[in-house]
């Protein structure tokens, strides 16, 4: 039955200046003391013209390992001068997926910046994970060069590097949650 | 999964802008060209970060700093941020920040020859009450010119941060000032289509949420996405 409802307040854009608020610990998942396989995970965000997106608002959330009061699940994190993000966590094992299947590892990402009215939300997966192969979100992907603009690849032990590109070319897929 | 969680639901066609925006010229090379990929919501979308006060404290007065006080006009904004079938979200985080009464952003990237104000942080945070009610004190903050085209001003506003229930929920937006001649040459609040979804990022005056010889006051209203009625494990959606 449709009811009245109150449409969801208008989004904007969270400009340049969205610096006021942020609390650079916050990139550091792990600094209330949780446990767990620690990771760096990192990337550049481009625009269409291949410029470097230095004033963007980096936000992730993850439910494994489950929230407590030694790990938030979420980070937000400043691109730098380079457009460059950077998070430390604990790098999330499988989680349930819509009926019987199970997501592989992943991260949920949003961007926010100058430029943009209504923020972006894709995902990060770590490459030549096993589990990507069936994950239920990865499979609405057809287009394997598409699928892999959500691929993070480990350049060091440890460090997940994933580049995000806003526009063009190499546009990563981002979601209509 | 031992728990289900309703889906958040779509946001009404029209109420919320267009990232290809081409008269805020920054979303030119911002916006993806690509169609946004639909996919379900999971118990990554359904759920969110929980802030609480304990954590990260409260900063309800932003308008002083120590005993002194910021130059401006001091305000109350007050409001209740609901979902979309008027259900309080309670105890979530607004965060907010703005330019001072100047129109000056105490940011390193803000060049506008307008002066900095050292009482005057101009950022800070609360918490929704069982009520979904918040409340802070600020000043009122001034208009600042942009470069996005020739004699360009932002219409006064404040930025706010919001979280709600799940990471589907996010949201950023800007309050807005009633009466401000700005608002109808303003590319960015003009980027939403639906003029009611626009006007209500203008807040109400409101003398009952200001104080006596103290402060005016402004009421503004926040609405995050409803969850769909029917729970997925639940199927009984014509019980009414
Ligand atoms: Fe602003």
């Amino acid at each position: 039955m449709q009811t009245t409802i109150n449409p969801t307040t208008t989004s904007q854009t969270i400009g340049p200046y969205w610096h006021l608020i942020e609390d650079k610990s916050w990139s550091d998942l792990t600094r209330f003391g949780a446990s767990g396989e620690v990771i760096t995970v990192e990337g550049n965000i481009r625009d269409g013209a291949g410029a470097l997106a230095n004033d963007a608002c980096v936000e992730i959330w993850q439910t494994s390992p489950a929230t407590s009061d030694a790990f938030p699940g979420f980070g937000r994190a400043a691109t730098d001068a380079a457009g460059k993000f950077s998070f430390k966590t604990i790098k999330p094992g499988p989680v349930a997926g819509p009926g019987n299947t199970l997501q592989a590892p992943h991260l949920a990402v949003t961007i926010l910046a100058r430029g943009l009215m209504f923020h972006l939300a894709t995902r990060l997966y770590f490459e030549n994970e096993p589990a990507n192969e069936n994950d239920p979100i990865l499979s609405l992907i057809a287009d394997k060069a598409r699928r892999n603009t959500l691929l993070a690849r480990e350049t060091k032990p440890g460090v997940w590097h994933l580049d995000i590109h806003l526009q063009g070319e190499a546009e990563t897929v981002f979601f209509d949650i | 999964m031992s728990e289900t969680f309703a889906p958040f639901r779509a946001y009404v066609p029209g109420t919320q802008p267009d990232n290809n925006s081409p008269h805020y010229r920054s979303t030119g090379l911002r916006h993806p060209t690509k169609p946004l990929l639909k996919i379900p919501q999971t118990i990554t979308e359904l759920t969110g970060p929980q802030f609480s006060p304990a954590q990260f404290p409260p900063t309800e007065n932003i308008a002083v700093n120590g005993t002194h006080e910021a130059v401006g006009e001091r305000i109350i904004v007050a409001g209740r941020v609901r979902d979309e079938d008027g259900r309080p979200v309670a105890n979530t985080m607004v965060e907010i920040w703005q330019a001072n009464a100047a129109g000056r952003y105490n940011h390193p990237r803000d060049t506008h020859d307008a002066p900095l104000d050292p009482d005057f942080k101009g950022a800070g945070r609360v918490f929704t009450d069982a009520h979904g009610a918040y409340r802070f004190i600020t000043i009122k903050p001034g208009s600042y010119p942009w470069s996005n085209h020739a004699n360009a001003w932002r219409p006064n506003h404040i930025h706010f941060s919001l979280f709600g229930a799940g990471f589907a929920t996010r949201l950023i937006t800007q309050m807005y000032f009633p009466g401000d001649p700005l608002l109808e040459l303003d590319p960015i609040f003009l980027a939403t289509a639906d003029a009611n979804a626009r006007n209500r990022l203008v807040s109400k005056f409101d003398l009952n949420v200001g104080k006596q010889d103290w402060a005016l006051g402004y009421r503004f209203d926040i609405y995050l996405r409803g969850r769909n009625a029917t729970p997925m494990e639940d199927n009984h959606a014509d019980h009414h």
